[in-house]
């Protein structure tokens, strides 16, 4: 794989850390076409909602936002652990990080892009986008987003490009592959670095001034992107800790993320020697104080209102508790909160090996109960008319039902050995539940409300009031996130993934280097 | 001797700051209300804020950029206009809704003046309850859009600008009246409707992509109408006048003091609890003269958190 050139110029560390930079497989082509076809299926669909207008999607008068905003207030939540990673760990000193910074930020990256277009996506006119500028007032909260989304993109492409300046100029004095473009851009891009001493010191300098100053600016994105909402009179949006409530949701969905790109960049491009084990620990304590953080959030923001129960809360909060949306939410709680938590709690917890041991929790069991449950499931499904005539039906089918979780929770109980010996694997489900947890709470948190105006919905088409997203919205939530994925591994393969001059440094002299920091750090 | 005369300038200002302390209190006390916001008139689409509602003559509260009438006649910009429904007179035939849609070539599925079948309380009979765009002096639409499309006229009318609107909707989720509507496809066009060249008077031709909803007819209004609404209901139910002349008028051609009407009857405004203060006021259906609508649910009701 490697090409003996390659080990001519660069010493082993590096050529291990160059090696996204260098190797392009069939698999890598073949991902790229794969992300470029779901990429031009959504331009398409997105090319005939422009031609016929919005009627195309599934939005009416009553849910007019939907899945368009939800990517939107998702992408923006992902966005935030640039600000987590790269200015809080610093600022604290963390020095595991450094491996981890320049992922976490090209996420930031490339989920801000994402995230800026969907509005646009979701405009009637855009072709009269130039009146945000032109027109734009300051009281609407669209505006208070333009200019906090624009601010923390800068503010954040600053943040992932400074700190890549020495690896740039590495690159551009002995990088001799690939075509003459990529040397070209390398040296612009390098602005003349020469690793002299000023030069580093003018760097940690911008480093801590953008830290300190990243920090207000990624709290106040995604506390506007909630005052989108949290701007109106309408029950279930109408709170005053959205703010606070989604930022806590977006660093958490966040420090996800960057858990499943460690993951996915380590088993790739073999970076097991810089992504260890520790690093998936450390991130997995994160993720787990961040979603206790979040869930108390949750906890708070339905407990008071349902506490009360006032007449315009009542309908979203039916809907979700025990209504339409129930199963939608209480997936987001206990499959996007609660099991990730325990899954990054497991191996830390030593009894868990012991399970395994038991009888009852030997494969074949296990195997035998998830059979039996599949059966069961299945009976269930066919079983709604056929078997009608039966009396008592409800009741076994509520037997039933209660016997399909008990058998599930048993084989859960005996994946959790197995979760408790393969550490990153457990925090790479966790993370995955996690975001996909995060998205539909961003759904639960849209449309039930506008399920349920003040005023009863009257005299429309049933399909009016109840929202049913059409393959036009999937097609472009899956070309977004088909373009975050591709961004994402475009700058991989252009730029070294894992930082190579900052884990030198925390491998030579930690010690200096974590002194240097404390005292380039503000109020030190 | 610079720093001296630096601190001696901050002590006036700050001697200053506590002598216009008191008038700036008496102010905010007789403040009525929610300060209102209101077009420039030079230049529509900007808002400008008053901080306080001035006196119009017989104590009636009239926001105005532009200084009280001197003569008795009045320009547009110094009308307020104001709608009362009796809702003891409305027998739910959506003969407004017809004529609205008649006169602004609505795009089907929009119902500008939409008559609902509410019910307060299961003790309480059920009632048919129009509902226009209550065109609020404190309007949540107006707050959130971000291209100044919709704003706050002077004589009280929340306009919308179709040829400026961006299609982001937001007006939309700001209404708590479920009043506005959005040009989900092209509309469908007649010659008529392409007739007029485009006006916020009018508010067609209707385009693809933009929000609309009821605008109190000023073009009517201008030619010395009714609204459309008020013409057509054959009960008399919906009244619509200037506030500062305190007069309204219904399809009956009975015209009433608007303040003794609201007053004298128990009016009341839609939702006053959300701060909106609707320039939409309803008299309580008590004493009907037609049959209650039928108890059960329409088919195609569903959600709803008002009763």
């Amino acid at each position: 794989m490697r090409s003996p050139q390659l080990r001519e110029q660069f010493s082993d560390r590096e050529v291990q850390l160059l090696s996204s930079l260098t190797e392009s497989g069939p698999g890598f082509y073949g991902l790229v076409g794969f992300l470029l076809a779901v990429i031009a299926w959504g331009i398409i669909a997105y090319s005939i909602q422009l031609r016929y207008g919005l009627g195309v999607t599934g939005l009416r008068d009553y849910v007019m936002w939907g899945v368009y905003i939800t990517n939107f207030v998702f992408f923006i939540g992902v966005s935030h652990v640039g600000a987590l990673m790269s200015a809080i760990l610093r600022i604290t000193g963390a020095e595991w990080r450094r491996p981890i910074t320049r992922m976490a930020e090209a996420i930031t990256f490339a989920s801000l892009l994402m995230g800026a277009l969907m509005p646009v996506v979701d405009m009637g006119r855009p072709d009269r986008i130039l009146n945000v500028l032109l027109h734009g007032r300051l009281p609407s909260p669209i505006l208070w987003d333009i200019l906090s989304i624009t601010t923390y993109l800068t503010g954040s492409t600053l943040f992932l490009y400074v700190p890549m300046i020495p690896d740039i100029a590495l690159l551009r004095d002995r990088f001799a592959q690939g075509p003459a473009w990529r040397r070209r851009l390398y040296t612009v891009l390098a602005l003349g670095w020469k690793g002299t001493e000023e030069q580093r010191h003018r760097l940690e300098t911008i480093m801590a001034v953008m830290a300190v100053l990243i920090i207000p600016i990624a709290v106040s994105v995604h506390t506007v992107v909630s005052w989108i909402f949290g701007m109106t009179l309408r029950a279930g949006w109408n709170s005053t800790i959205f703010g606070p409530y989604f930022v806590s949701g977006a660093l958490f969905s966040g420090a996800a993320a960057v858990v499943t790109a460690m993951a996915a960049f380590r088993w790739a491009y073999h970076l097991e020697d810089y992504i260890t084990e520790s690093h998936f620990r450390r991130m997995g304590y994160l993720v787990i104080a961040l979603g206790l953080i979040y869930a108390y959030f949750t906890f708070a923001e339905y407990l008071t209102p349902a506490y009360k129960m006032a007449t315009h809360e009542r309908g979203y909060l039916t809907a979700v508790f025990s209504g339409p949306y129930a199963r939608l939410f209480w997936f987001t709680q206990i499959v996007g909160v609660l099991l990730p938590v325990l899954l990054l709690t497991l191996p830390r917890i030593s009894w868990v090996r012991r399970l395994g041991d038991l009888p009852l929790f030997q494969p074949r069991p296990i195997l035998a109960a998830l059979a039996t449950a599949t059966g069961i499931s299945f009976f269930l499904l066919i079983s709604r008319s056929p078997v009608a005539a039966v009396e008592n039906v409800d009741t076994i089918r509520t037997v039933a039902l209660w016997v399909v979780f008990a058998l599930g929770g048993w084989s859960f109980l005996g994946l959790l050995p197995i979760f408790h010996t393969w550490p990153i694997t457990a925090a790479v489900v966790a993370s995955l539940l996690v975001n996909i947890g995060a998205w539909m709470k961003r759904f639960v948190i849209i449309v039930p409300t506008l399920e349920n105006p003040f005023l009863p919905i009257q005299n429309v088409p049933v399909i009016w009031a109840i929202y049913k997203p059409t393959w036009v919205e999937w097609s472009i939530t899956a070309a977004a996130l088909a373009g975050f994925v591709l961004i994402y591994l475009l700058f991989s393969k252009l730029f070294p993934i894992v930082s190579i001059w900052e884990t030198r440094e925390a491998v030579m002299e930690p010690h200096t280097v974590i002194r240097k920091e404390v005292s380039d750090a503000p109020g030190a | 001797m610079r720093l001296s005369r630096r601190a001696f300038l901050k002590w006036i200002a700050v001697l200053g700051g506590t002598a216009s302390l008191p008038a700036g209190l008496n102010r905010l006390i007789r403040r009525k209300g929610v300060p209102a916001l209101v077009a420039d008139a030079s230049s529509p689409g900007r808002l400008i804020h008053l901080d306080h509602l001035p006196d119009g003559p017989d104590g009636v509260a009239l926001a105005s950029a532009a200084p009280l009438p001197a003569q008795p006649a009045l320009e547009t910009s110094q009308r307020r206009w104001v709608m009362v429904i009796d809702l003891s007179r409305c027998d739910g035939c959506r003969a407004c809704t017809e004529a609205c849609t008649a006169m602004h070539f609505v795009p089907p599925g929009q119902e500008w003046i939409k008559v609902y079948k509410m019910q307060d309380n299961p003790a309480a009979a059920p009632y048919w309850f129009p509902r226009p765009c209550m065109q609020c002096d404190n309007p949540p639409c107006v707050k959130v859009c971000p291209v100044s499309a919709t704003w706050k006229r002077e004589d009280g009318i929340v306009i919308q600008d179709t040829s400026r609107c961006i299609g982001c909707r937001f007006c939309i989720a700001a209404c708590p009246y479920s009043a506005r509507y959005f040009n989900w496809v092209e509309p469908p066009h007649t010659p008529e409707e392409l007739s007029r060249p485009y006006s916020t008077d009018w508010n067609y031709p209707h385009v693809k992509g933009v929000t609309e909803k009821c605008i109190f007819c000023p073009g009517l209004v201008k030619e010395g109408k009714l609204p459309a609404c008020v013409q057509a209901c054959p009960m008399g139910a919906i009244y619509f006048g200037d506030q500062v002349e305190d007069a309204v008028t219904n399809s009956q051609g009975e015209t009433v003091r608007f303040s003794e009407l609201v007053s004298n009857n128990a009016g009341y405004r839609f939702m006053e609890e959300l701060g909106t203060e609707p320039r939409v006021y309803y008299l309580p259906p008590r004493k009907r003269i037609y049959p209650a609508p039928p108890a059960e649910s329409e088919p195609a009701a569903t959600g709803g958190n008002h009763p």
